[in-house]
């Protein structure tokens, strides 16, 4: 997967290092290895690499980890431009 | 199958055989005589059939444990599975090809089998049962609504609550003696390990992105090598996207294709085989604009310039557009209107194909969609006034 990149300097993705604990679960869940745990803390190492699955958040234990997750297809996204960020969407 | 079960539980007639058969009678009455025409009768209704169900071929038995007969499926696909898949890889009622959620087994599953969770895309599932042959295990299929894992996730159908809401069903802790369940590692965007843990007391472990790795992921003690954990987009695994890609430009393209048509015959001199031929040049930069950018694209992906998908869709739009023109003996604006067509169709079509990709983020769609679709319109626009106005004006 290192052979694609998206673009970059685009990811909401925020680790609030204070709070983590270090348990590691946002590196093993990534899809793209964008964690890795440095000196029993967990650091962003790819925030390129981000797509933004929400899969770190959910899986942190002490929210220390923010995205904004979402689907990443054009048809979903102009559904949502037309129909409002809460509608109901028929998508892929 | 659930009420039956219980049904013959309250029966209390000792019978515990495979599906719960009434006692055999203590004589059995002569056949009449059979009658004489047509061909002869099929096979009797299998043991396992009951009224208001359907026997699914991938079940070969079904085991008694103890919440009841659970299925146990075959790991082999027959050749249902298989046009199953190609029907849903094409497209055709791909939402409704799924299975009923709840607890299956594969081999001889027991109480310290391992716990495989799904979701209940029949496609998922044939992935998953695929890679078990010689494996002993339940699996648990959630109601994903017949979505795929990752999707499912992402739209939080594979969630915490169902995992959940299926293990209590299944009544899991009566079946297993262990407290684990093994979830793929693309569940993660909708299930909280955590969570699930404090809910009902297993614990997730994350497992192997690709169900071609479980086996090895199984036997060596569950651990996930490096590789289990990355994702691949090869060459075949884009071009297997590529028919849904199509199928869902096909409906836009039942107005669109008209239209053209109403187009090409907007012209000071009108007959019908002008009107058919310029139509057919239209059509054709259209028809190729999908093929540049929905098949071309995906194909070439890895090899393209630039990281926006609507540059790329661009670039193999023009030149698809350059081949239609010129297969076409296509001449002056006509062909620019044409070349131009099928770049902002390509364009389109390209930008749609992040969602089949497993890398693009949300932020980063966005982005280039605020780029790409004022291009997009304004390549189209370009395409009806140099059509139009090489016509009368230019």
């Amino acid at each position: 997967m290192k052979d694609y990149r998206y673009l970059p300097g685009v990811s909401t993705l925020v680790l609030h290092v204070d709070s983590c604990v270090g348990c590691g679960s946002c590196a093993l869940v990534c899809p793209h290895q964008v964690f890795a745990l440095r000196d029993k803390k967990a650091a962003i190492i790819d925030l390129d690499g981000c797509m933004e699955c929400g899969a770190c958040a959910l899986n942190c234990p002490v929210s220390a980890i923010s995205v904004t997750p979402g689907v990443g297809c054009a048809s979903y996204i102009i559904q949502t431009w037309i129909k409002g960020k809460d509608a109901v969407i028929e998508c892929c | 199958m659930r009420e039956i079960i219980t049904n013959k539980g309250s029966c209390d007639c000792g019978v515990s055989g495979m599906a719960g058969l009434p006692p055999l009678p203590m004589f059995q009455p002569e056949p009449d005589d059979a009658p004489c025409c047509g061909a002869p009768p099929g096979p009797p209704a299998s043991e396992d059939e009951r009224p208001g169900y359907q026997l699914c071929p991938f079940v070969e038995r079904f085991v008694e444990t103890p919440i009841g007969q659970t299925p146990q499926v075959a790991s082999a696909l027959g050749v249902v599975d298989h046009f199953g898949s190609l029907k849903a890889r094409l497209g055709i009622n791909r939402d409704q090809y799924r299975i009923a959620p709840g607890l299956y087994s594969v081999g001889v599953a027991g109480s310290g089998s391992p716990v495989l969770v799904t979701a209940n895309y029949k496609l998922t599932f044939d992935a998953l049962r695929r890679e078990l042959a010689g494996v002993d295990a339940w699996i648990l299929v959630l109601d994903t609504r017949g979505v795929n894992v990752w999707c499912a996730a992402g739209k939080k159908t594979f969630s915490t609550e169902e995992v959940v809401r299926q293990v209590q069903r299944a009544r899991l802790e009566e079946i297993v003696c262990h407290r684990q369940l093994i979830l793929p590692q693309l569940a993660a965007p909708g299930v909280a390990a955590h969570r699930v843990r404090k809910a009902c007391g297993f614990t997730v472990v994350w497992g192997p992105i690709r169900a071609a790795d479980l086996r090895a992921f199984l036997s060596s003690d569950q651990q996930v090598e490096e590789g289990m954990r990355q994702l691949t987009f090869t060459m075949a695994e884009r071009a297997v996207l590529i028919p849904v890609e199509i199928s869902l430009i096909m409906k836009p393209a039942l107005w669109i294709l008209p239209a053209l048509f109403v187009l090409a015959a907007v012209s000071p001199q009108v007959s019908p085989g002008l009107v058919w031929r310029r139509g057919l040049d239209l059509a054709l930069a259209f028809g190729g604009g999908v093929f540049s950018g929905a098949v071309l694209m995906p194909l070439l992906l890895p090899w393209l310039p630039w990281r926006s998908f609507y540059l790329k869709g661009l670039l193999t739009g023009l030149l698809g557009g350059l081949a239609v023109v010129v297969g076409r003996g296509g001449m002056g604006w006509d062909a620019v209107s044409m070349v131009l067509l099928c770049m902002a169709v390509s364009s389109y079509a390209a930008m749609n194909f992040t969602g089949a990709t497993p890398y693009a983020s949300p932020s980063g769609v966005e982005k280039e969609m605020r780029r790409g679709i004022p291009i997009q319109i304004a390549a189209l626009l370009a395409t009806v006034a140099l059509w139009v106005g090489g016509q009368f004006w230019l």
